[in-house]
């Protein structure tokens, strides 16, 4: 196949509307290097170490990038070319742009955990400040003058003084660097930026708008088939038999099993949904998931637990000092789906010999070593290429969909697609895991913590576990991972505010109710809806209002102005939460949260105002205000995006989503039954980004989710003065809450 | 077997399908026109969003026969890169789509309210996107571009 171009102008303008930075942008002008996803370019150095795995300085000019993180709609496309241009001295139109292939880009590791720019562009700008160091070097001895003396701009080293520079191609152009990154080398003065700070547009968009990009769903290889996996009724049932004649009717239907793998592929889609459909098979029963309405007591009372303590901080007043109110509470934050708008989908061609797979994985070369084990192949025999796919937000079933593939390949000996049906994917895709947190503290009339002891219940990640098991290799009985790998979910238990006592307290389960796998910002929307709302029941119990409390106990000065910054776009009225009109049929409130997101990464503060109705229970948020500092900016518009998108999606996640299931099953396996917002649920947002441009640049695409449940319950708090502390915050659960039953 | 003349994007097309309820969808997926996207196959979720004679329809819910005799426009239909729709140019303006795979369904919905509504509210544009999802949470950028698409501030 070949590589979709699109045309962008990158010269742009940048225009104000309406109070956000609008991307101004032309179809016509410039070519924009291709994003040749799909193609098959001959395998090269990807050693993670060396220059030439991330950058090759082409003879005719350009320059191509090589990053091992990919872009599933956050931007790295167009961030990383700025970081390495920038660094580079080149305009970032000359930059080419390849990722997530395991044979052409280096390994950075999955892309998870905000680490795309902070420590994946990292490297690349360290691999571009080595490359412009040694072409300086080259070019010092070409011109017989000192390296200080010269500067890298526009794609050439020339003499700072003037004078003919010489180009990057002339100085090295086809030819590899032989260097390893190197840490001292010099960066670029963030003074003198002109590219990175720039919103440039992502240039994945307009095919996007255009029908143009090439999206996994529509890969396509000659000879291929198409394949759906037939799942079982009941999680881990065994297939006792299979009525072949059911699928009699359809042309061209062959059925594959392998021991309790089932699947039907067909020449077309259609008859493969059909056949899908049609085929009847017997399954064992089994019921092995505990019962939904009792998971709380399951997860409190699991005897398998190891505990740990995570943070031991100071020494509890004892006795307590006079005038201490002491506060305990229980949040809970269920299980949900990564609910992706696409279910997932792989193309897989297994020969006898080696094996390529295309697929929309967070980590293809994570999974190089996983698929070479169950396909029985070399590591370095197997090939996994990134081709987008629907947004997905950690691990949902994209690379569950390309084992698949890939087992059916092997089977039939012919190019394989795998689609996933909305079932499948609501079904079975890995769940973002339960967790259960108790709070406890102490806090004194001027608002001091004097002590605070978290303990959670979530379940554990066996260590080094790369992936999670696939579903494809574990049916068919072939040689899979076991283990857990639901993200680093216990970050962020503790308070960023100054206590006298802290301890956090996990008891780590052995077993998760359903296959866990990080969901976008792993663990923090819950353990950051836990502590920032106790927070807010220690200022409402000390009778202060929640901004003043948190400026008390707040020593990072990035984090009071960030509050601050809210306070003032949401003109804050101090006083203490709840409100006064707690007994009207529309009530309103406003509250806030504040995250640092892991302690050491992104800050936000963000401010809610909600209206609840009292009589259906249901919330509306109205507004929401962040103020947003992820250090050095890279692309402001790419930031904001990522921003309105986690804050979006994460008020969808504590208004309205929880997995179902039965002992069984999952029950919640499409969109009425798991339901996502709607544009009727849109609230107003206003964003404030600070750009901090002498700090390393951290991401920006979890930390914003983490403050969004504890913002939406203390304004919800604020409304009706009743505490919502298990997610989601249904209509009936308000309801409940307003009833005075527990909630 | 059974074949059905349908109209796509203004071009006569003849497709063979053993069975009349195989759904639009994958009609014009066999065709190659790839933009229109399977998200749910039950008409809850707008992913596969196309014009039948002008109004927005959910493709995976229309069968192949009853499309006959009905102009389909996808969204590569709608325009192209060197001649967009205005609603592609004002998507692309406001960088709307984040992993983009409701992008198509989400021009062709508003393309079937600014059909009917050239300078709609923007109550108008939420109500007629109402049955299209975003995963993403691209949301507001979709109702500013579908506002300046109609020559409005978004």
């Amino acid at each position: 196949m070949t590589a979709s171009s699109e045309k962008i102008r990158v010269s742009r303008r940048k225009v104000l509307k309406g109070g956000a930075l609008i991307v101004g942008f032309a179809l016509t002008g410039m070519q924009t290097r291709a994003f040749a996803q799909g193609a098959t370019g001959a395998p090269r150095r990807v050693d993670a170490k060396e220059v030439d795995s991330y950058l090759a300085v082409n003879g005719d000019g350009t320059v191509t990038v090589y990053c091992g993180k990919v872009d599933l709609g956050q931007g790295l496309r167009i961030a990383i070319p700025q970081i390495a241009a920038e660094e580079l001295g080149i305009g970032v139109d000359k930059i080419g742009y390849v990722e997530g292939d395991t044979a052409l880009t280096p390994n950075q590791g999955r892309t998870s955990g905000s680490s795309g720019i902070q420590r994946g562009g990292m490297q690349i700008r360290q691999a571009a400040a080595t490359a412009r160091k040694a072409m300086i070097e080259l070019a010092a001895q070409r011109l017989n003058l000192k390296p200080e003396d010269l500067v890298s701009s526009d794609g050439e080293i020339r003499p700072k003084a003037g004078g003919a520079g010489i180009a990057f191609a002339s100085l090295l152009g086809d030819r590899r660097f032989d260097l390893k990154l190197d840490p001292n080398a010099p960066l670029k003065n963030p003074a003198a930026y002109t590219i990175v700070g720039k919103s440039l547009p992502r240039p994945d968009v307009a095919g996007k708008c255009l029908g143009t990009a090439v999206y996994v769903q529509n890969f396509a290889l000659p000879g291929m088939l198409h394949g759906r996996v037939v799942r079982p009724p009941a999680i881990g049932a065994a297939l006792v038999s299979v009525d072949e004649d059911s699928v009699k009717g359809l042309a061209g239907v062959k059925v594959v099993r392998i021991n309790n793998f089932l699947a039907v592929i067909a020449e077309d889609e259609w008859t493969s949904v059909r056949a899908a459909r049609e085929l009847r098979a017997q399954w064992s029963d089994v019921s092995g998931l505990p019962a939904q309405d009792k998971l709380v007591e399951t997860l409190r009372t699991d005897p398998g637990v190891t505990d740990q303590a995570l943070i031991t901080k100071g020494a509890p007043l004892s006795p307590p000092p006079p005038n201490v109110k002491t506060l305990s509470a229980s949040y809970f934050w269920p299980m949900q789906s990564h609910a992706s708008l696409g279910p997932s989908c792989a193309v897989a061609d297994v020969r006898a010999d080696q094996a390529t797979v295309w697929t929309a994985s967070q980590g293809t070369h994570d999974n190089r070593a996983t698929f070479a084990r169950f396909l029985g192949l070399p590591e370095d025999k197997v090939r996994l290429i990134y081709i987008e796919g629907s947004g997905c937000y950690g691990m949902n079933g994209h690379e569950d969909a390309a084992a698949d593939a890939a087992i059916l390949s092997r089977a039939v000996g012919r190019p394989v697609r795998v689609q996933w049906s909305r079932a499948d994917e609501h079904g079975w895709d890995p769940k973002g895991p339960p967790q259960l947190l108790d709070i406890a503290g102490a806090v004194d009339a001027d608002g001091h913590i004097l002590d605070w002891r978290t303990e959670m219940w979530i379940p554990q990640s066996t260590r080094g576990l790369l992936n999670i098991p696939l579903l494809g290799p574990q049916a068919a009985g072939l040689d899979n991972i076991v283990g857990l790998n639901p993200g680093l979910i216990s970050q962020n238990g503790d308070p960023p505010y100054v206590a006298d006592h802290v301890q956090v307290i996990v008891h780590w389960l052995k077993e998760a109710p359903l296959r866990p796998a990080p969901l976008r910002s792993p663990g923090k929307p819950a353990n950051c809806f836990a502590v920032e709302s106790f927070a807010d029941e220690l200022a409402a119990a000390a009778g202060i209002d929640p901004i003043e409390f948190r400026l008390r106990g707040l020593k990072n000065p990035r984090g009071i102005e960030l509050i601050k910054r809210v306070a003032a776009m949401m003109k804050w009225q101090t006083r203490p939460s709840p409100g006064a009109s707690t007994g009207a049929a529309l009530v309103r409130g406003r509250g806030m949260s504040y995250v640092h997101y892991k302690h050491s990464e992104t800050l936000v503060a963000m401010g809610m105002e909600v209206a609840v109705e009292r009589a259906s229970g249901r919330i509306k948020v109205e507004r929401v205000f962040c103020a947003h500092d992820c250090g050095q900016i890279i692309n402001p518009d790419g930031v904001r995006a990522q921003v309105e998108g986690g804050i979006l999606q994460t008020i969808s996640r504590v208004l309205m989503e929880e997995v179902k299931f039965d002992r069984s099953r999952v029950l919640s396996v499409d969109w009425s039954s798991y339901p996502i917002m709607r544009f009727s649920d849109l609230p107003k947002l206003e964003i404030d980004l600070v750009d901090r441009p002498n700090e390393p640049p951290f991401g920006a695409g979890e930390a914003s989710c983490a403050a969004v449940g504890a913002a939406l319950a203390n304004a919800t708090y604020d409304a009706i003065g009743v505490r919502l502390r298990t997610i989601p915050f249904t209509p009936e659960r308000v309801k409940a809450a307003l009833n005075g039953k527990a909630s | 077997m059974p074949s059905y003349d349908l109209r796509v994007n203004g071009s006569a097309r003849r497709v063979d399908s053993p069975d009349a309820d195989k759904p639009l969808l994958y009609v014009l997926r066999d065709l190659g026109l790839t933009a229109t996207k399977y998200g749910c196959g039950l008409g809850q979720c707008g992913a596969c969003t196309v014009l039948a004679d002008g109004t927005a329809v959910q493709s995976c819910q229309m069968t192949v026969a009853d499309a006959q005799g009905k102009a389909i426009t996808t969204l590569e239909g709608l325009g192209s890169a060197s001649n967009p729709h205005p609603l592609q140019t004002a998507f692309i303006q406001y960088q709307v789509p984040q992993c983009g795979y409701c992008t198509s369904g989400m021009i062709m919905s508003a393309a079937g309210l600014l059909a009917k509504k050239q300078k709609p509210s923007e109550d108008d544009v939420r109500s007629a996107l109402e049955v299209n999802l975003c995963r993403c949470g691209s949301h507001m950028r979709v109702v500013s571009a579908v506002m300046a698409a109609s020559g409005q501030r978004g």
